[in-house]
């Protein structure tokens, strides 16, 4: 085969690693999910975050507006202190609440920003005060048993 | 030595890479088909079929698209160049070329060192490609799951640097070993009949441990928070 046959071949091969390699990074991967769009970071302390994690996406009605970029231990008030980046596009009031969400049953968590009536609006560096922690199972159930032992008590 | 003489390397490129091609997308192809299958049979009995994109993608570009195509490169790409190169001693070529003051180790074992370890993460990355696509023929076309959670799924539970990232440094670090490991065994192999195709055989077996032991380290240095 002559030589300038096998570089056309050669080519196509590693133009055909190319293609393999955009498809598994856009139609497999997140990379089209992935914005370099200009953010400003938010925090916010909950009393417990359940199972939320670095990476976890921070939704407002159910749309992606931003990311949850670290998570620490404040050991003054022993809550979480959840440090996330907002989308620069989106703005919004001062007194949004944020909580802390479970997508389906058992599906991943994620914060829930739900829009105040402030007119001053959240800059970077600000810290939403209003949260509501994420619900654990365990409680719940337990919170369930409790009471209905109770009621089982008091109607005996 | 890949700029002074870009020809070798590229001939190198073409003898691994595409005569590779057509074995590694078949396997592909099938390895998907069978996740496919396997993957719904299990997710099934949780009533989450949506997963079963999610389940394809990562087992192909984590585990599978790296270490299947290493083990198929050992045997196809691996053998060839291990009876070539003993091929070459047991014809005194090799002596021949340094006679005439050629570098062997210039003219023959770096170029094939450099397209091995070119071709080997393109052959991972077409399997992988070529996996998703057999699990999606399976999946969406054969069983019926929908495809918008097919596809969504999978691009939420799949993160280009944790794992397609680090499943193309799998295949790269594969590609070493392997290319190593022939070119090891070819250049050192006894120049008689019997010498090469022990050395085949050897590139075979130990391209393949190697390959499985060097996957477990891997995996737990990238995957283990």
């Amino acid at each position: 085969m002559s030589n300038h046959k096998i570089d056309v071949w050669v080519g196509l091969f590693v133009f055909l690693g190319i293609i393999a390699l955009v498809f598994l990074a856009l139609r497999a991967g997140n990379l089209s999910s992935f914005s370099f769009a200009e953010t400003y970071s938010v925090q916010a302390k909950f009393d417990n975050i359940g199972g939320l994690k670095v990476r976890a996406p921070v939704k407002s009605a159910g749309v992606v507006v931003g990311r949850v970029s670290d998570i620490r231990f404040d050991d003054q008030t022993y809550q979480a202190i959840v440090t996330f980046n907002i989308d620069q596009a989106f703005e919004f009031p001062l007194d949004t609440s944020a909580s802390i969400l479970t997508s389906g049953l058992l599906g991943e968590q994620y914060i829930g920003l739900d829009a105040g009536g402030d007119d001053l609006m959240l800059a970077s560096g600000d810290s939403i005060t209003l949260t509501q922690s994420a619900i654990v199972l365990e409680r719940l159930i337990s919170q369930f048993l409790y009471g209905t032992a109770e009621q089982e008590g008091a109607a005996d | 030595m890949l700029f002074r003489r870009p020809r070798l390397t590229v001939q190198q490129v073409h003898f691994i890479g595409n005569y590779s091609l057509v074995i590694i997308a078949v396997s592909g192809l099938f390895v998907g088909f069978v996740l496919g299958l396997q993957g719904y049979y299990t997710l099934n009995r949780y009533g989450s079929e949506e997963a079963l994109g999610l389940l394809v993608a990562l087992s192909l570009t984590r585990e599978l698209g790296p270490v299947v195509t290493a083990l198929l490169f050992a045997g196809r790409a691996g053998t060839s160049l291990t009876a070539e190169i003993g091929l070459m001693k047991a014809g005194e070529q090799i002596a021949a070329m340094e006679v005439m003051a050629v570098d062997p180790v210039r003219r023959v074992l770096a170029p094939r060192f450099l397209g091995g370890i070119i071709a080997m993460p393109v052959l991972a990355a077409v399997f992988s490609m070529v996996g998703i696509i057999g699990g999606w023929i399976v999946g969406v076309l054969l069983i019926g799951i929908d495809a918008g959670a097919f596809w969504s799924q999978m691009q939420d539970g799949v993160d280009v640097f944790d794992d397609v990232l680090n499943g193309v440094i799998k295949s790269v670090v594969f590609g070493v070993a392997v290319t190593l490991i022939a070119l090891f065994e070819g250049w050192q192999c006894k120049p008689t009949p019997e010498g090469v195709s022990r050395a085949t055989t050897r590139t075979v077996v130990a391209g393949s441990l190697v390959v499985l032991g060097l996957d477990f380290v891997l995996t737990a240095l990238m995957f283990s928070n």
